[in-house]
């Protein structure tokens, strides 16, 4: 312990500074890029969907900006570098993913919709019922991951400034947050798209460089990568091969099917994550957005590429042993690599900036993802709940962008408070539930709306909490919640990656992520609720498809 | 906010302009169009990756054959992931580009064009 002391605070002294300023910069940069934002930011189209004026390659950028959250960067390298190979797997379903966006939602949605996932599923239907359901669920799966993200940069923060207190941490989570409030309520879209940009460029940097000096350091050999991670894991050869988190023999027959409803959940849910859709309302037209998915696709396929090399390098020149002493489950392994493989170029001095760079490319890339998941539910309340529903309508649009300022706020001060009480929860949980939630209630709506002549209100209220209710209930009475338990060896207490102690078990789902069940049950509710009701509007239905195909009469861009 | 949609819909021609266009043979044909390349390549990228994945979970000792230097079947099945994704992508934008977007930018000139 006291020599883990000792480490943290050699590490702390000119880095610390030297993070400080980095990220210091990046706050001072984008503050700046806000403000000039908001100039222009009097209609709900400018505040909502950035005017719908960015282009192409800049809204793929964006996405990607969006996307690349810290558990996929921080998170897919520690798991990469701790089990091999199963870590590989999240890189593939989180790319693969984005075909569905492509093929079947970015075009139809950004042609029939305006400014909320909800613009869509209620286009023909009776509005309140199916905009409630949709706020409700948005909200919902935001708030998920936003814990996720805001819990990651407390740990983080303590683990790069060498702190390890839980005052240092709350005040890194009330920093992050007051900033988010900041680019969302002054920036709006427009400040909020800009400031994921520039996360994107930096991430996209960062990650390249240390690629690059991996690949020097083995000789451009990705085999010679491979070999060196699985012999100093510890493993051997079984690190290259699946099977040592997910599936193992341990877990039975449970665990690979875990694996599967993981996998599923992965590729299904990208395309229903509200903050996500939203981005496709901040181009002129359909086309543009095709464009941003290929260019995401790009920018995104070729970071989790460089994944591999981050988790392996990381396992081959850190070694798991000095991983798991900063972070059990593996998320400094990125940092920790930037260091060892910077001193290993350029000298101490080398380790020093590269650590330091990397740590405030992390930081950036929780400010982007939490200030795009706090704009996409803050305008869903606005929008959906409060001119929809409580107000039925009758709102000034001046009023509503009011409303979806204070709800920014709001959120956001939840979010804080929220995640000052999850600390101890797991990051990669709370991402995996809000995919599942996405994946369950949200997608069934989306394609059925899209795609189903005869889907109506009952339908999609019932998919929305049918898909959302199953995946929470599932997710209670797992093991993630209660009752997974590691009996200890000698002697030793047992010891609980679970919520709750040792000691209190309630589970009785067998599968930590509920999307092999509670996604094919969302579709069945939306089925089920479609058929029992007679409701059909063929006008709408007209309108709708032939708006979602041909582009005619949707939303133009702002011209100032 | 209802308000801005209808106006949306009148200014597009009404509702029952846009049963009129549904009911077109060229509508149809791009809905057609759409759906036989969509539908088709969706299914086939997600058995390919549900392949993948419960190639992962019950083929171990086949994922595991080496073949060059340390480099085994499950790299090489994930490193294909990557690809036929890019290619999927590249191939439906070429799609799109030529059998899609003339002939909707053709029937949303037309319905555009009838109103102010």
């Amino acid at each position: 312990m006291t020599g883990l002391l000792a480490q943290a605070q050699t590490v702390s002294g000119g880095q610390r500074t030297l993070t400080i300023a980095l990220f210091l910069s990046f706050v001072a940069a984008t503050l700046f890029i806000t403000i000039r934002a908001s100039r222009n930011n009097a209609t709900a189209a400018d505040y909502y969907a950035g005017g719908r004026s960015f282009t192409g390659p800049q809204n793929g950028v964006a996405i990607g900006g969006d996307y690349m959250s810290a558990a996929s960067f921080l998170g897919i390298a520690g798991i990469i570098a701790l089990s091999g190979y199963d870590g590989f797997l999240y890189s593939i379903g989180f790319l693969v993913a984005w075909l569905i966006a492509l093929l079947l939602v970015a075009e139809l949605l950004r042609n029939s919709g305006k400014y909320t996932m909800a613009d869509v599923l209620a286009f023909r239907m009776r509005q309140r019922p199916v905009r409630v359901a949709a706020g409700i669920s948005t909200i919902t799966v935001s708030i998920f991951y936003l814990l996720a993200q805001m819990v990651g940069a407390g740990a983080l923060v303590s683990l790069l400034l060498g702190v390890n207190s839980d005052a240092a941490k709350n005040i890194t989570i009330v920093a992050v947050g007051a900033l988010m409030i900041f680019y969302v309520t002054v920036g709006g879209m427009k400040g909020t798209t800009w400031v994921q940009i520039i996360k994107a460029v930096l991430l996209m940097t960062g990650t390249t460089l240390v690629t690059i000096l991996i690949m020097i350091k083995f000789g451009g050999s990705v085999s010679a990568l491979l070999g060196d991670a699985a012999a100093n894991s510890g493993q051997g050869q079984a690190f290259l091969e699946p099977g040592l988190r997910f599936g193992t023999d341990a877990q039975g027959i449970a665990g690979k099917l875990d694996l599967l409803s993981l996998g599923i959940a992965l590729v299904l849910g990208t395309a229903g994550l509200p903050h996500i859709l939203v981005r496709f309302y901040t181009v002129p037209d359909a086309k543009a957005a095709r464009k941003s998915v290929l260019w995401a696709i790009g920018i995104i396929g070729s970071f989790y590429l460089m994944t591999i090399a981050l988790g392996f390098g990381a396992a081959a020149l850190v070694g798991p042993d000095a991983i798991k002493a900063q972070s059990p489950s593996g998320n400094t392994a990125a940092l920790q690599l930037a260091e060892a493989i910077g001193a290993d170029f350029f000298g101490e001095i080398g380790g020093t900036v590269m650590l330091a760079i990397i740590a405030a490319v992390a930081f950036a890339t929780i400010l982007a993802v939490v200030a795009g998941l706090t704009l996409a539910s803050s305008v869903s309340f606005a929008h959906d709940i409060y001119a929809s529903v409580i107000k039925k309508g009758n709102v000034k649009e001046g009023e509503e962008v009011k409303v979806a300022r204070i709800a920014a706020f709001a959120i956001g001060a939840a979010a804080i408070v929220l995640s000052i009480f999850a600390q101890k929860l797991n990051v990669a949980f709370l991402v995996a539930l809000a995919f599942a939630v996405a994946a369950s209630g949200n997608l069934p709506a989306i394609l059925y709306s899209l795609f189903w002549k005869r889907f109506n209100t009952t339908g999609a209220v019932s998919a929305i909490y049918g898909g959302l209710i199953s995946a929470l209930v599932l997710v209670i009475f797992s093991p993630v919640v209660s009752g997974k338990i590691t009996p200890g060896v000698d002697g030793a207490p047992d010891t609980t990656t679970s919520l709750f102690p040792v000691g209190t078990d309630f589970s009785w789902f067998p599968l930590d992520n509920p999307g092999l069940v509670s996604i094919p049950f969302g579709f069945f509710c939306g089925w089920l609720g479609t058929v029992l009701s007679k409701e059909y509007n063929a006008e709408k239905y007209a309108e709708m498809e032939v708006r979602s195909l041909t582009g005619a009469g949707s939303e133009k861009a702002v011209i100032h | 906010m209802s308000t801005s949609r209808e106006r949306a819909a009148t200014d597009a021609g009404g509702g029952s302009t846009f049963l009129e266009v549904q009911a077109t043979d060229e509508f149809q044909g791009l809905k057609k169009t759409l759906r036989r390349f969509i539908f088709p390549v969706t299914i086939g990228f997600l058995a390919w990756y549900v392949l993948y994945i419960l190639l992962s979970a019950y083929a171990r000792d086949f994922m595991g054959t080496k073949l060059l230097g340390n480099i085994n079947v499950a790299y090489l099945l994930g490193l294909l992931q990557f690809v036929s994704t890019f290619v999927i992508a590249f191939v439906y934008s070429r799609y799109a580009e030529k059998h899609l977007d003339p002939t909707a930018d053709t029937i949303r000139h037309r319905l555009e064009e009838t109103t102010p």
